[in-house]
């Protein structure tokens, strides 16, 4: 009795260590990449599970992250949407050259990666005549305003009815009350699915972890909004949320030279963006689509 | 739902406590998945408009350039009472061309406007408005907007031109710019200008570096 009960135990014991070791040699690849992962940030629910008592720690614990990476006492606030308010944007084609200072203030205000000049607008240099965004070129460098030429700056629509939301296997992005389309950065999976589905290509991915040094850091920042993200997420254009709930322009309006850009409640109908609304010639990207935007362009002319 | 499912079948399959911790555990962590939604918090509505919306001034010409530079290589400066103090009031020229010194040289492209189009004579210097009203330099915008009404009054609803500051002014105030912020009187159109920041995103270079152009 003790022989075969001694030969099954050796064998219990072998494939458990084999099994084991097999398991470990599995995982290190996980390890490695959860090597900068605590417990907290694991376990840490979906932002809309949380209360505004469980999000609190939260925001600490990414301020010292924040900190500990980047070298800045930064600020992480989540601002509340604001009743019955209805973001809206309008842009005015006649009068845009096309200089991309607003490029450079989405840059500079929501802590975009430096080397690769990331921003959530791109200047489109269009043929006159030509509606067709797919034609436009985002890298011109010549003088602007080029003969012959206009000027279409493209950012998130924060459409109403957004397939970038609507395909998120996870449901890391939604629509907030106030009409902003937002990304949980710590709840995405960086699938990218949402960048395949959104028309105006308003969807950016974190390939790298965004490096700006310390001095050029905003540390006025929002957990939706300007946060610096984590690398593989998306990430896109929020309306500067953590502006703009607070009663200020978005940045690129406060950049732009020419007074092209328009924003509001469009909720309020003595706003001024109802009055474009209802005084300009005014049309969306790419109607056909459906996806029902909220940025808006026109024509002074 | 899962969990009803697994404890109604379970009894049936005679699967024995095992299978009962195997519910549990599995309800637990269906109940945990599913917690509900916060409801949503709001900040308070915009309230009634109590922040102005005030107009940049732009800084007063007092100097202009005389031609000639400095010791430093600095363009120099005379002071606009230098001569506009002490001369005789004469007729505002038509164009610079009758000029012998100062304002020699200028160049205009706004339309077929002439220097009396907008220029009084006198101390200290007025602006013309079409009905023969004279208005200090400080009220420029009365003078560009009898000709340019449609930009006006698209800039009074903040359509044209821009600024800086709060959309809603119940909770800070807004500034705009002067007309004369952005365009240069003499030369109203915007100048071209080089744009900054060029993508530089993995996209962009691929398609840099491919013969497609």
């Amino acid at each position: 009795m003790a022989e075969p009960n001694k030969r099954r135990v050796t064998l219990k014991v072998l494939g458990a260590t084999l099994g084991a070791s097999a398991f470990a040699y599995a995982m290190a690849p996980v390890r490695k990449w959860a090597a900068g992962l605590s417990v907290d940030q694991f376990l840490q629910r979906h932002y809309r599970e949380l209360t505004k008592e469980e999000l609190a720690p939260i925001l600490r614990r990414l301020e010292a992250k924040a900190k500990a990476e980047y070298g800045r006492d930064v600020v992480i606030r989540d601002p509340d949407p604001l009743l019955g308010v209805q973001f809206g944007y309008a842009l005015n084609l006649s009068v845009c050259i096309g200089c991309r200072k607003c490029v450079e203030a989405c840059h500079i205000e929501n802590n975009h990666d430096r080397a690769t000049n990331n921003s959530y607008i791109r200047v489109l240099e269009m043929e006159q005549g030509s509606f067709d965004m797919e034609r436009g070129d985002a890298t011109y460098e010549h003088a602007v305003p080029a003969p012959g030429k206009y000027y279409l700056p493209v950012q998130c629509q924060q459409c109403d009815n957004a397939p970038c939301v609507t395909v998120c296997p996870v449901q890391a992005t939604w629509k907030e009350p106030d009409g902003i389309v937002v990304v949980d950065y710590d709840w995405c999976i960086g699938c990218r699915y949402c960048e395949a589905a959104c028309p105006y290509h308003a969807r950016r991915f974190n390939w790298q972890k965004p490096e700006i040094p310390a001095e050029q850091l905003n540390p006025d920042q929002g957990y939706l909004s300007n946060r610096v993200r984590p690398q593989g997420v998306v990430e896109k254009c929020h309306f500067c949320l953590h502006r703009t709930r607070e009663g200020r322009n978005p940045a690129c309006l406060d950049a732009c030279p020419t007074g092209a850009r328009v924003f509001g409640d469009l909720a309020d109908p003595s706003s001024d963006i109802r009055w474009v609304l209802e005084n300009r010639r005014v049309y969306v990207l790419k109607e056909e689509l459906g996806t029902q935007p909220r940025f808006f362009y026109f024509f002074e002319k | 739902m899962i969990r009803i499912m697994a404890s109604a079948r379970s009894p049936a399959h005679r699967a024995g406590v095992q299978s009962h911790l195997v519910t549990l555990l599995l309800a637990t962590f269906v109940v945990g998945c599913n917690r509900p939604q916060q409801p949503r918090r709001y900040g308070p509505a915009p309230s009634a408009s109590v922040f102005p919306v005030t107009i940049h001034q732009p800084p007063r010409l007092v100097s202009i350039e005389t031609g000639g530079v400095d010791a430093r290589g600095e363009p120099q400066r005379a002071p606009c009472v230098t001569c506009h103090s002490m001369r005789e009031k004469t007729t505002v020229p038509t164009s610079t061309t009758e000029m012998r010194e100062f304002h020699v040289g200028m160049t205009f492209s706004h339309g077929g406007l002439t220097c009396a189009s907008c220029h009084r004579g006198g101390q200290p210097p007025m602006l013309g408005l079409a009905d023969g009203r004279s208005v200090p330099t400080s009220e420029a915008m009365q003078l560009c907007a009898q000709c340019h009404g449609p930009q006006y009054r698209g800039y009074q609803r903040s359509a044209h031109g821009g600024g800086r500051g709060h959309w809603d002014l119940s909770r800070g105030p807004r500034e705009k710019n002067h007309c004369v912020d952005c365009h240069d009187p003499h030369v109203p159109k915007f100048q071209p200008s080089t744009p900054v920041l060029p993508p530089g995103d993995r996209g962009v270079t691929q398609r840099r570096g491919s013969s497609h152009g």
